[in-house]
């Protein structure tokens, strides 16, 4: 039988080894884990605007440069509509699910078929510029598939109404059910396609089974097979964000351009 | 030596942590949908169980016995953030896919199992060898069912097309079964089937 003291003892040791290999593999890793989730985030942002095709093989370097050539990140307060001025590394280091979860910096959204809790004040996007004009624009979309929450990026061509791209870079629905949202040749069956009606109120749905063409049918999209539930979150959450009370204003201040704070 | 070669090799079939022993039967069933997963679960598999292994034994002298569980434990708690921290660091996309199931590979029976059956009472090398054939013993029966779940359930292999979708303009109509946990379930059931009839040593008689 060993001592108390000897047991003790051993456990602290114990303790402290195991707790330097963890912090430090933690603290040795970070910069390279922060590299790759930024760069993640980049690759996303780009694919939504048809500037990176998943699976393609490029140097992050590479990513960075077409990131920096075409794409301008923004801050807009959702109530208004409008640019806040912040200094460039606020904008790099701004984390919209941290300002949702801060009090200061968010309201709690009233009941929704998104069934989104709450939503920041304010939102990055992305605008993808060609010689100076916004081509295209990106916003940030979020909501509740059948299981998990879904994070993604919504595009949108400069009369705001035509989509330019869908994509998801966090979810935990099933794959080869629901996880097909990340499968492109789905998410190319948004190209095209309207969100709004002529009233300016989200219409652009996932339909249960098979939309028409663009043309004929502009605010369907097929639904997914298997997956009709996080189908129609994705439709929710889609309407959610360009409502009114989301990004409604920020995309009519934007087609009337009346934007302040940034040229766009 | 001869002996540590009885350690590899016996978990591979004859005692094999999944189909003979029934453990880890949970993340079997997580990770699979795709083979590069189940590769990369396997190989993060391998990793900590010999990391805790060989310092398990390495300390096994000097472990209390009223404190033995808990300190296998904290060691392998610590390995698996190590590993999952690496993950992260090196392949962003697969350890996002995996998601917690990494993290749950301190739950993972085998991994205790073998620092609590083994490791505490044989040498370093012994318990290197014994890490080594019941990782494989694991690794085996993962890649088996990722390879039919991908194969089956999205008609590719390593997320190359084997069979063109219906969906994408080919012939093949995917089995939904395959890419949900019950189809793991029957893979695993038809694996533990056919290793029965070919080593009837493996059935309890009734």
């Amino acid at each position: 039988m060993r001592s108390t003291k000897y047991i003790i003892g051993f456990a602290a040791v114990v303790c402290l080894v195991c707790g330097i290999v963890v912090a430090g593999s933690a603290e040795s890793l970070k910069e390279r884990q922060e590299i790759n989730k930024q760069l993640d985030q980049k690759k996303k942002v780009l694919g939504v605007v048809s500037l990176y095709s998943a699976g393609e093989v490029v140097t992050p370097d590479e990513i960075d440069k077409r990131f920096a050539d075409n794409i301008q990140a923004k801050l807009v307060d959702l109530s208004t509509g409008q640019y806040v001025d912040v200094p460039a590394e606020e904008l790099a280091t701004f984390d919209q699910r941290k300002a949702r979860q801060d009090p200061a910096r968010s309201q709690v959204a009233q009941a929704n078929k998104a069934q989104v809790a709450r939503v920041p004040n304010q939102a990055l996007v992305y605008l993808k510029l060609t010689d100076g004009k916004v081509e295209k624009l990106v916003l940030p979309i979020e909501g509740k598939g059948l299981w998990s929450t879904l994070y993604g990026y919504i595009a949108l061509e400069s009369d705001t109404n035509t989509i330019a791209g869908i994509t998801f870079y966090e979810h935990g629905e099933t794959p080869g059910l629901g996880g097909e949202v990340d499968n492109p040749s789905w998410q190319k069956k948004w190209l095209e396609r309207k969100a709004f009606d002529s009233q300016w109120k989200p219409k652009i749905d996932v339909k249960k089974g098979q939309a028409g063409s663009a043309s004929e049918d502009p605010h369907n999209v097929d639904g997914l097979s298997g997956a009709t539930i996080t189908g129609r979150g994705v439709g929710y959450l889609v309407q959610f964000w360009l409502d009114d009370e989301r990004f409604g204003a920020y995309l009519a201040n934007f087609r009337n351009n009346s934007l302040q704070g940034g040229q766009g | 030596m001869a002996k540590n070669k009885e350690i590899i090799l016996d978990p591979l079939f004859n005692n094999n942590p999944i189909a003979v022993q029934v453990l880890g039967i949970c993340s079997a069933l997580a990770v699979t949908t795709k083979l590069e997963t189940s590769i990369v679960m396997s190989l993060a598999v391998i990793a900590v169980m010999m990391g805790s292994n060989i310092a398990v034994a390495a300390i096994r002298k000097f472990i209390p016995p009223s404190i033995r569980i808990i300190v296998q434990l904290t060691i392998i708690a610590s390995l698996v953030i190590v590993t999952d921290q690496i993950l992260k660091a090196f392949v962003y996309d697969i350890s996002k896919q995996l998601s917690v199931f990494v993290g749950l590979i301190i739950t993972n029976c085998i991994v205790m199992g073998r620092a609590e059956a083994f490791a505490m009472q044989n040498g370093t090398k012994a318990s290197a060898a014994d890490a080594i054939g019941n990782g494989f013993g694991y690794s085996i029966v993962l890649l088996v069912v990722g390879f039919f779940r991908e194969l089956f359930g999205s008609g590719k292999l390593l997320g190359i097309t084997v069979f063109p979708l219906v969906s994408e303009g080919g012939w093949y109509q995917p089995n939904g079964l395959m890419v949900l946990a019950p189809g793991a379930f029957f893979l695993i059931g038809i694996f533990i089937w056919i290793l029965r009839w070919r080593r009837p040593a493996l059935v309890t008689a009734d």
